[in-house]
């Protein structure tokens, strides 16, 4: 088979791929979706959930589309599109496309043309990934049984504990919006958007309280993300110049 | 484990171990296909590149979110990726909505609807982007969208730190503490975020047990 990396070929492959995550993410989402009602929770409200975390998803998921369309000047749009669909995210894959092509003494400037780059670059994108598919179902049981005997030993320290993985990951993220603040103004970019983020949720939160719009209680955190977004496009050119 | 969760567990490692052996096939079926087999010597150079952080990133990873995602959406967010930017704020965010614990069975519930949704959503809008890629390549970069994109994980964690922050406001100061003073010293490290997950829940955990103890919360 003569190869080109948009081929039919390639796309089958691709497509394949999408209709197995699709498959699987639709099997979770019935059975849990059933088990919600069982429990007593109200179809209305599995609902907002659904439609809450599908607006939530739009802006993120455009950014991982900008993904694809960087990774496809020089390896197509099939195996972006199954790497940036199964597993993988740009800060992983471009590296990992880098680090092969370095291997084999290319650059990544131009559109792979030799099959063997190209399958090259395949196996360490897949090679590099597989810890985070193979350990799960490995270390499942123990991880939750050591959550279980934290909180069987003592309930509030559990949820303290359990407060502590959300709060961990959480200044993690919220620090980074720092780390650049030493650049000058345009490195305080981040730190902006941040706080213009936790301020639209500050109010949105004052809204939801003072006027009981509990609707909004469903849109809060994607009007706070989208309305971030927005002043991040207005305030870069300004301060960037 | 109840019965739902142990056959949410079940169903769960059929599907993922069926997503490993598919994930390994893709390359082989290439290899196969185009009579490409890669020569092993820049597989392994290529890989010791980045499976030394990846990896490391990646045990840890699984090690810190499966408490968070709960059974189905760790067996369902690890296939999908996209764990930090999506997954676990979508969990998070929806199982506070929801006003359900994380580890009872009804965070369990809503943690995998809402996992199962974003990965729903986002694979639909990459394949309609890929679909209409020649119409939207051009918008999707244009200098004008860029800082958008660039600031996605600060516009996302904004409003998600103000929801947690407020409510366990003195468990938030030393890690913030810790993460705000490290960025500062150490600029560098901000591409490393994954590894730095871990370090800020063991100093929330050190914390969290001084002030339990104290009786501060």
């Amino acid at each position: 088979m003569e190869f080109n990396v948009n081929s039919t070929f390639l796309y089958i492959i691709a497509v394949c791929v999408i209709i197995f995550v699709l498959a699987q993410s639709a099997f979770f989402l019935v059975r849990a979706y059933r088990r919600g009602k069982q429990l007593g929770m109200s179809a209305q409200k599995l609902r907002k959930v659904i439609f809450s975390t599908s607006i939530f998803t739009i802006a993120p998921a455009i950014s991982i589309l900008l993904g694809v369309i960087t990774l496809s000047k020089f390896l197509g749009i099939p195996l972006p599109w199954i790497r940036m669909s199964v597993i993988g995210a740009l800060t992983y894959e471009l590296p990992a496309a880098e680090s092969a092509a370095s291997a084999l003494g290319i650059s990544l400037s131009q559109t792979i043309t030799d099959p063997a780059t190209y399958t090259t670059v395949a196996w360490v994108m897949t090679l590099g990934i597989m810890p985070s598919i193979i350990l799960p179902p490995i270390l499942m049981k123990k991880i939750k049984g050591g959550m279980l005997k934290v909180k069987n030993k003592d309930k509030k320290w559990g949820d303290i504990f359990m407060t502590s993985l959300f709060l961990g990951m959480i200044s993690a993220f919220l620090g980074t919006a720092f780390a650049h603040i030493r650049e000058g103004l345009a490195g305080y970019i981040p730190l902006f958007v941040l706080l213009v983020s936790a301020a639209i949720m500050g109010i949105c939160g004052l809204l939801i309280k003072k006027f009981n719009l509990k609707w909004l209680e469903t849109y809060a955190i994607s009007i706070s993300m989208v309305g971030a977004l927005v002043f991040a496009v207005l305030i870069t050119p300004v301060i960037v110049g | 484990m109840n019965d739902y969760i142990k056959k949410t567990d079940k169903y769960g490692k059929i599907w993922i171990w069926t997503a490993a052996f598919i994930i390994v096939m893709i390359p082989v079926v290439m290899c196969i296909a185009y009579n490409a087999w890669p020569p092993i010597v820049p597989v392994l150079k290529g890989l010791l590149g980045v499976a030394p952080m990846f990896w490391t990133v990646g045990v840890i990873e699984v090690i810190t979110y499966t408490p968070m995602l709960g059974v189905g959406g760790t067996y369902l967010g690890f296939v999908t990726g996209n764990i930090t930017s999506i997954k676990a704020p979508a969990a998070l965010t929806a199982m506070e909505n929801m006003g359900v614990e994380p580890d009872s069975e009804e965070g369990e519930v809503v943690s995998t609807i809402a996992i199962a949704t974003s990965s729903i959503v986002t694979t639909l809008i990459i394949a309609l982007g890929v679909a209409l890629l020649a119409l939207i390549s051009p918008i999707l970069n244009s200098p004008t969208l860029q800082p958008a994109f660039d600031n996605i994980l600060p516009a996302l964690f904004g409003g998600l730190g103000v929801v947690y922050i407020s409510k366990n406001w003195k468990l938030s100061i030393a890690p913030l503490v810790f993460m705000v003073a490290l960025f500062l010293i150490a600029p560098g490290l901000s591409s490393a975020v994954g590894v730095l997950v871990p370090v800020g829940i063991i100093i929330t955990l050190g914390a969290g047990r001084i002030m339990y103890k104290k009786g501060w919360i």
